[in-house]
């Protein structure tokens, strides 16, 4: 267990060493005179070389990438360019708003993409066939559509949660519980849809084992084979799906903070990207994939508590 | 023996020939599917002609027509800056679709060729891609294309090239893995000994295995490229004016206080379009994957008893029923999907006594297993009782609330299956899963349950069973695997033991062992026995009586010796002939026989 770790950890670390590299050495690609755009058309050049040179830009690309790695290993991720922020900060301060949206996803999803997924394995019939509907629907829809038709639905007619802004759980626990709960619902149709027929089919194709058979041949009651053996076993490839929905809620929530005007990382992406600074969009990049990796690892090592075949070593 | 239809993989293999015709004929029987394929078509024509449909220029805008209401010209009305909503929608067909094209066909060129490649020769550039693969599928493909927007300059068209490769991973996983699968196919083996390309392998053997596939992940990927681009248009990314579905939808939300409908057309033409291709492709893949309607139609032309069959020598039930076991009339049937039935036991009857061995012999799919599964009523999905009787120690099974008939398993009738891996369940450990009736059950505490265990463990003769009770299944060979279901079925006492198979599993001298051992159970305990089986060996060594089974029927039914030494069925003189290399029966009966495999 602990030897897979450390492999993964290693093999996490070289995937961040690789995508920052590419990534910086993509945003330096264009060459746009940054001191120009920042300081304006009027400026002199002296004053617009001296910008570039502050900023380091005047570098060679490699010792810019270095100079980058070199402080963000020690924890520097450096100052936007635009607006002079602190990477670190601007990011920490918006990572609790996408993160409560995340959480509040994944649980969310959990709980009724196992119901869900549960009832249409074990019932079949008319259950069945309903999950699969709400499967193609959730699949078929793309999300900000969904989006959309529920901030028209629920905040623009009915008028029951707001359509727009974000109130911090700290100032506010039930504001903070209104302006969250449509990005969330929003966000997890999606997911639904994806684990819910996963489950599903695991739960279908476990309840068709030999074992479950010689189970019910020792007169155990069907909620004990299906609560304590079915679903055991059809979890794992449940949380699998379910780790990769979460690179999906990623993209998900860029556009769902935006419709929102949530103050998260999602909305942040779109706002200074379109800038070109390149401080904020490797900041923002890296915890983005560190995001991806510790699910992605998390999702290994529940699921190799689950299967015991799959122990690892 | 857990298929109730043995023969579906000889349908399979036949379905190829018959496959383009009716594939499509059931294909059109979907009309779901249908009416997604037409609004696609229709989508696509409209995206191709819309310079000549498009009543009006998309961009030209009048402002004092902001907002406008629909009239006969204006089919849909004006937008906020008074440009002709219809036109816009049709042109954002053209826009939306091309996008979509675009990256499909990026993510076709890269991810089919590669995909093939690493599944069939594998090796290193099976390594780098699949490492490769594994990155590009760890970034959130949003915010990948902001930041190539950053990079490339807000075209539209590098985008959806980005995207392309963005979603490329997913026709290489899939195509990787079948590929990976069928190379090891043996027809693929023929064909490299036979000396032909690999080239010309891929082209006849391989790609027609993935092209199917192939197409249903099209469809897929093409919804969520549209869904994407439109997402990314949604934002506003795009380089200002260029009419498509998500820049209308931008334009609709920012106004959508004043004129919320003019969300409707352009979210009804993305989900219109968007959910066609989710549902061609979900009815592509029941026509193209499933095989399921061969099959079906195979096992109807089966419902005819065959010539050879003579049921009228079908043995008469005996007047007084078996105190253990008796079964008189029993039919079991199962509903096919056109929701017909097919009777797969046709009406037959057994008696065991307690103490009783009986051997029910037969060849695979007479039937044996769905008795034995009829008997603890574990039949699988689909299956069900259709007539007769069933009694255990006098007590009527058939028709006995399902609670009741749960209280007798494991207490008064067991179940020892034939193939002992697949019967464990591979999360929990042995020791977990063999005290688990005898706490439900029972009602032993923890200690007293892990006692019995050892106990139990200890009786069928396991070496060590302190450390099997702490293994998982994957830690144990077959025979242990076996001796522990054995354990599992004796655990809460029985009085019947149903056996199906138990020895088919398992090499030839641990085979006898587990024999021996059922042996010495009814010696020590008293319990009758039903093994299902179709070896002459395990009969001759253990059954006291036999009943002999064919395509649903008992044929014959006899003492052990009876059977062996003068069988009076054309059958049965046929499986002892086959076991017996040709002879039609031996004339001196000697105990332990060679085995059959019938």
């Amino acid at each position: 267990m602990i030897s897979f770790l450390i492999r993964r950890l290693l093999a996490s670390i070289v995937l961040l060493f690789v995508i920052s590299a590419i990534t910086f050495l993509l945003l330096s690609a264009p060459h746009t005179d940054v001191g120009r755009v920042l300081l304006g058309q009027a400026a002199e050049q002296s004053l617009v070389d001296a910008k570039n040179a502050e900023l380091g830009l005047n570098q060679p690309v490699l010792v810019q990438y270095l100079t980058w790695l070199g402080n963000a290993l020690r924890g520097d991720l450096g100052s936007s360019w635009f607006t002079s922020e602190n990477v670190l900060s601007a990011i920490g301060n918006r990572i609790p708003v996408t993160l409560s949206l995340m959480v509040g996803v994944t649980l969310i999803t959990a709980v009724v993409s196992f119901a869900l997924g549960i009832w249409a394995g074990v019932r079949r019939g008319a259950a069945d066939r309903f999950v699969q509907i709400i499967g193609v629907v959730g699949y078929a829809l793309p999300g900000f559509l969904v989006t959309l038709i529920m901030v028209l639905v629920f905040a623009v007619q009915l008028r029951w949660f707001p359509a727009i802004g974000y109130v911090d759980f700290f100032t506010s626990p039930a504001g903070w519980l209104s302006t969250v709960t449509l990005p969330i619902l929003a966000l997890s149709v999606g997911s639904i849809a994806g684990v819910s027929q996963q489950v599903r089919a695991s739960v279908i194709e476990v309840m068709r084992k030999d074992y479950v058979r010689t189970l019910r041949s020792r007169g155990l009651s069907p909620r004990r084979i299906i609560f304590r053996h079915v679903l055991r076993n059809a979890s794992a490839p449940a949380l699998t799906v379910l780790g990769m929905q979460f690179v999906g809620m990623l993209g998900g929530a860029v556009i769902v903070e935006q419709i929102f005007g949530l103050p998260g990382i999602g909305s942040m992406t779109v706002s200074y990207t379109t800038r070109g600074d390149i401080p904020i969009i490797m900041g923002l990049v890296m915890f983005t994939v560190i995001g991806v990796v510790v699910i992605n690892l998390l999702v290994d090592v529940v699921v190799s508590w689950l299967n015991p075949k799959a122990r690892l070593a | 023996m857990s298929d109730p239809i043995p023969d579906s993989t000889a349908a399979i293999a036949l379905a190829p020939t018959a496959r383009p015709v009716t594939a499509f004929r059931r294909f059109l029987s979907k009309p779901l599917a249908v009416a997604a394929a037409i609004v696609l078509a229709l989508v696509v024509l409209v995206a191709i002609f819309a310079p000549l449909l498009a009543p009006f220029d998309p961009g030209a805008s009048s402002l004092k027509d902001a907002f406008g209401p629909a009239d006969g010209t204006h089919l849909l009305g004006f937008d906020s800056a008074g440009r002709d909503v219809f036109s816009r929608l049709i042109w954002g067909a053209q826009n939306t679709m091309s996008g979509a094209g675009i990256a499909l066909i990026v993510a076709l060129v890269l991810g089919i060729p590669t995909g093939l490649i690493a599944g069939y020769y594998g090796r290193w550039f099976d390594s780098a891609s699949s490492w490769i693969v594994n990155l590009v599928m760890s970034l959130p493909a949003m915010v990948v294309l902001l930041a190539s927007r950053a990079i490339l300059g807000p075209t539209v068209w590098v985008l959806m090239i980005v995207m392309g490769v963005l979603v490329a991973p997913s026709f290489f996983r899939l195509v990787r893995g079948i590929v990976g699968n069928v190379r090891n196919e043996l027809y693929v083996d023929a064909a490299r000994v036979s000396g032909l390309r690999d080239w010309r392998i891929i082209g006849r053997h391989v790609f027609i295995v993935v092209r199917a596939p192939i197409i249903i992940q099209v469809a897929l990927v093409a919804g969520v490229a549209i869904g994407l681009q439109a997402g990314l248009e949604f934002l506003g990314i795009s380089s200002g004016d260029t009419p498509t579905w998500g820049a209308m939808l931008n334009e609709a939300f920012q106004n959508i206080q004043r004129a919320p409908l003019l969300l409707l057309w352009p979210g009804l033409a993305l989900g219109l379009t968007s959910a066609s291709l989710v549902l061609l492709a979900s009815g592509l893949s029941d026509v193209l994957g499933e095989r399921g309607a061969p099959a079906a139609r195979r096992r109807k032309n089966k419902n005819a008893a065959p010539a050879d069959v003579v049921p009228s020598t079908s043995v008469p039930a005996p007047e007084t029923r078996g105190a253990l076991l008796s079964i008189r009339d029993l039919a079991v049937s199962y509903e096919l999907a056109d929701g017909s039935d097919r009777e797969v036991v046709h009406g037959i009857n057994l008696d065991i006594e307690p103490g009783e061995i009986l051997g029910l012999v037969g060849e695979s799919g007479s039937g044996k297993s769905q008795t034995a599964f009829s008997i603890l009523g574990i039949l699988p999905e689909g299956g069900s009782v259709s007539r007769g009787s069933v009694t255990i120690q006098g007590t009527e099974v058939i028709g006995l609330a399902e609670k009741k008939h749960r209280e007798l398993r494991g207490t008064v009738v067991a179940y020892v299956p034939q193939e002992p891996m697949s019967n464990l369940d591979p999360s929990f450990t042995i020791g977990d899963q063999l005290a688990e009736p005898l706490r439900v059950r029972l009602g032993l505490s923890k200690q007293a349950a892990k006692a019995r265990v050892l106990e139990l463990l200890q009786m069928v003769e396991i070496a060590d069973p302190a450390r099997t009770f702490a293994a998982y299944p994957h830690e144990i060979s077959g025979g242990m695997a076996q001796r522990v279901l054995i354990a599992g079925a004796m655990s809460c006492d029985p009085d019947l033991l149903v056996a199906d198979e138990p020895t088919t599993a398992l090499d030839v001298t641990v085979q006898a062992e587990v024999l021996s051992l059922l042996r010495r159970l009814r010696a020590d305990r008293g319990i009758g026995v039903l093994i299902v089986t179709h070896n002459l060996g395990v009969v001759a060594d253990l059954c006291d009586r036999v009943a002999v089974m064919q395509q649903g029927r008992i044929v014959e039914q006899g003492t052990t010796e009876q059977i062996l030494v003068t069988p009076e069925h054309p059958y049965t003189r046929q499986l002892l002939g086959a076991a017996l290399d040709g002879v039609d029966a031996r004339p001196e009966w000697q105990p332990r026989s060679t085995e059959v495999s019938a």
